[in-house]
């Protein structure tokens, strides 16, 4: 149920953003999203890629420092206060979001969204009992090759 | 103007003793020290020992390259009192200074010690026309580091009248060195020059100020940079040099003809050496200065290495003082730094980045100077253990780390995190210090 996101440390001074990008096109690995956030100081890129493993060794052997973390791609209603729906039923159950962004994968009304949660385990249990849709990797990928219904 | 033929003071008498009295003076002095030594400190002992040496064996000053050095080390691995010669009841003060690692290096006093200081550091003043009509601001940080306290007895022994207003505040600094009409002032000269900066701002012109001398030292600084105080601020700049390990300052200071400072050698006895070899140097050579404590009775120092490279010139000086000069300091024979006036190893900052999380990252100290003021700046590279995946972890990593530098070194540091392999790498010692100051 869980997505792995790579992290990487990028300082912030011009043309870090543009290496690690450049490095994963060469090695043909598709970016599915990503997320940049910032400091005055440095950022830190997140992105989700299919094969995240061969991803993350391949930027490591190029001297990128680079964290996997797990976070969840929830489905979210496109309408006004689909989100805040999500947020309210994990903000019951105790469950706190450190960051998220959102997937462009388009779908009827669907809005896909990654968030990073301080306890994701508990978080599927409970948005699956409020029948919200934790969309897996595996279909997530499908859709994304599929670009949509 | 003090000490001049016609106003001489009694307490710079010794300033002037003619050259072979103050060799016998010296060997007497040397020869009681060492004997009080050899019987109090056993570190002391155990090396003349092994060397097969008592105190006869010093018969001439020249028999004084036969009797072993001290180091930094000797102090730091005898912390806290392990090479005091007098018993704790007797001693009255401490001071303590950076050692390599996170112990300080401390120093004693006795009430005869504090005297002597004193009196060294009235005779450093008498030397640069100071006089008991001045108003002293004394700009020195109080407290266990030697230079405020240091200063300060001297001045109060001269009769001047002293402001102890210690390091910082700029603004009040200046407000007082106006309002209160002060003749003298002694600080860094890295603190001076940012205080003439301020004073530009704040529209204070220094120069119509009854200001008309200054005492700079425990750090090195040139004579460009002499130049330029004189010129901004309208006074004469005298160079004084000192060290906790033999007293504070006072040790050297220049006269009024401002040509390497004099050093008091009635109370420290001065020595050139090679600092790779240990071997005496001859007259007027550049090497590392040793220096011997004629007269401290808690804590003698017996050919203390000071790692400062100097040269010790044997000509006469215009004032008349027998007492020889050494050149401006410019550099040391160690990696140690002067960052502000504070001494500061590297492996003190080493020490603290690896105390933060058990991991020792790259890192590089960049040293510039804004303004007058030294910057101290350390760049870390982020290591894959360290890296977190929230900005608030990384914030906090940079926290802990600047907060281990500043309690070890006593400064505040700013830490840059940087990508990996961004910091140069050499074959064998990785280029540690990168100092962009031009001292």
């Amino acid at each position: 149920m869980k997505l792995q996101q790579l992290s990487v440390f990028l300082e912030n001074r011009p043309g870090t953003l543009i290496e690690p990008c450049r490095v994963l096109a060469q090695a043909g690995i598709n970016l599915v999203t990503l997320s940049l956030a910032d400091t005055e100081k440095f950022g830190i890129l997140r992105v989700i890629v299919e094969d995240w493993k061969a991803a993350a060794d391949l930027l490591k052997s190029r001297g990128f420092v680079v964290k996997t973390t797990e976070v969840l791609a929830i489905e979210v209603p496109d309408r006004p206060g689909g989100l805040a729906g999500v947020l309210e039923t994990l903000g019951k159950a105790g469950v706190n979001v450190e960051y998220m962004y959102a997937f462009p994968i388009p779908r009827a009304g669907r809005a896909v969204l990654v968030f990073r949660l301080d306890r994701p385990d508990e978080a599927v249990a409970v948005l699956q009992k409020n029948e919200i849709n934790v969309v897996g990797p595996v279909e997530l990928f499908r859709r994304h090759k599929a670009k949509g219904d | 103007m003090a000490n001049t033929a016609t106003a001489f003071h009694p307490d710079s008498a010794l300033d002037y003793l003619p050259l072979e009295k103050l060799r016998e003076l010296q060997l007497q002095r040397l020869r009681a020290m060492v004997s009080r030594a050899y019987e109090r400190v056993p570190l002391f002992r155990q090396r003349m020992k092994k060397r097969n040496l008592t105190p006869e064996a010093l018969q001439s000053l020249e028999d004084l390259a036969k009797l072993p050095f001290t180091e930094k080390n000797d102090l730091r691995e005898t912390y806290p009192f392990g090479l005091f010669a007098s018993p704790l009841r007797e001693i009255v003060r401490f001071h303590a200074s950076s050692g390599t690692t996170g112990k300080p290096i401390v120093v004693a006093y006795t009430k005869e010690d504090v005297q002597d200081w004193a009196l060294a550091m009235k005779r450093s003043l008498l030397a640069c026309g100071a006089h008991a009509g001045d108003i002293i601001q004394n700009a020195y940080g109080y407290g266990l580091f030697t230079g405020g306290l240091g200063f300060h007895y001297g001045a109060e022994a001269l009769g001047a009248s002293v402001i102890p207003i210690s390091g910082g505040n700029t603004e009040r600094q200046i407000m007082i060195l106006r309002d209160f009409g002060v003749t003298v002032i002694s600080c860094t000269p890295s603190y001076f020059v940012h205080l003439i900066e301020r004073a530009g701002e704040l529209g204070v012109d220094l120069r119509k100020l009854p200001l008309r001398a200054g005492i700079f030292g425990a750090e090195p600084w040139t004579e460009g940079m002499r130049r330029h105080i004189e010129e901004a601020a309208g006074i004469r700049a005298y160079d004084v040099y000192g060290l906790s390990e033999i007293a504070g300052p006072g040790v050297a200071m220049e006269c009024v003809h401002q040509t390497g400072p004099h050093i008091f050698e009635d109370m420290f006895y001065p020595e050139i050496i090679d600092p790779k070899s240990g071997e005496p140097l001859p007259p007027g050579e550049e090497g590392e200065l040793v220096l011997t404590t004629l007269c401290k009775r808690a804590m003698p120092m017996i050919r203390y290495r000071t790692r400062d490279i100097t040269a010790l010139s044997e000509s006469p000086c215009p004032c008349g003082r027998t007492l020889r000069r050494i050149q401006r300091i410019g550099r040391r024979a160690d990696d140690m730094l002067i960052i502000r006036g504070v001494n500061v190893f590297p492996s003190q900052i080493e020490a603290a980045l690896l105390s933060v999380e058990g991991v020792l990252p790259h890192y590089q100290i960049i040293l510039e100077r804004r303004r007058g003021l030294d910057e101290l700046e350390i760049q870390v590279e982020v290591p894959s253990e360290l890296f977190s995946d929230t900005v608030g972890a990384l914030e906090q990593l940079r926290a802990r780390l600047g907060h281990a530098v500043e309690t070890v070194v006593g400064l505040r540091a700013k830490i840059t995190l940087v990508e990996p392999q961004t910091l140069q790498r050499s074959q064998g010692k990785a280029k540690r210090v990168i100092d962009k100051r031009k001292l």
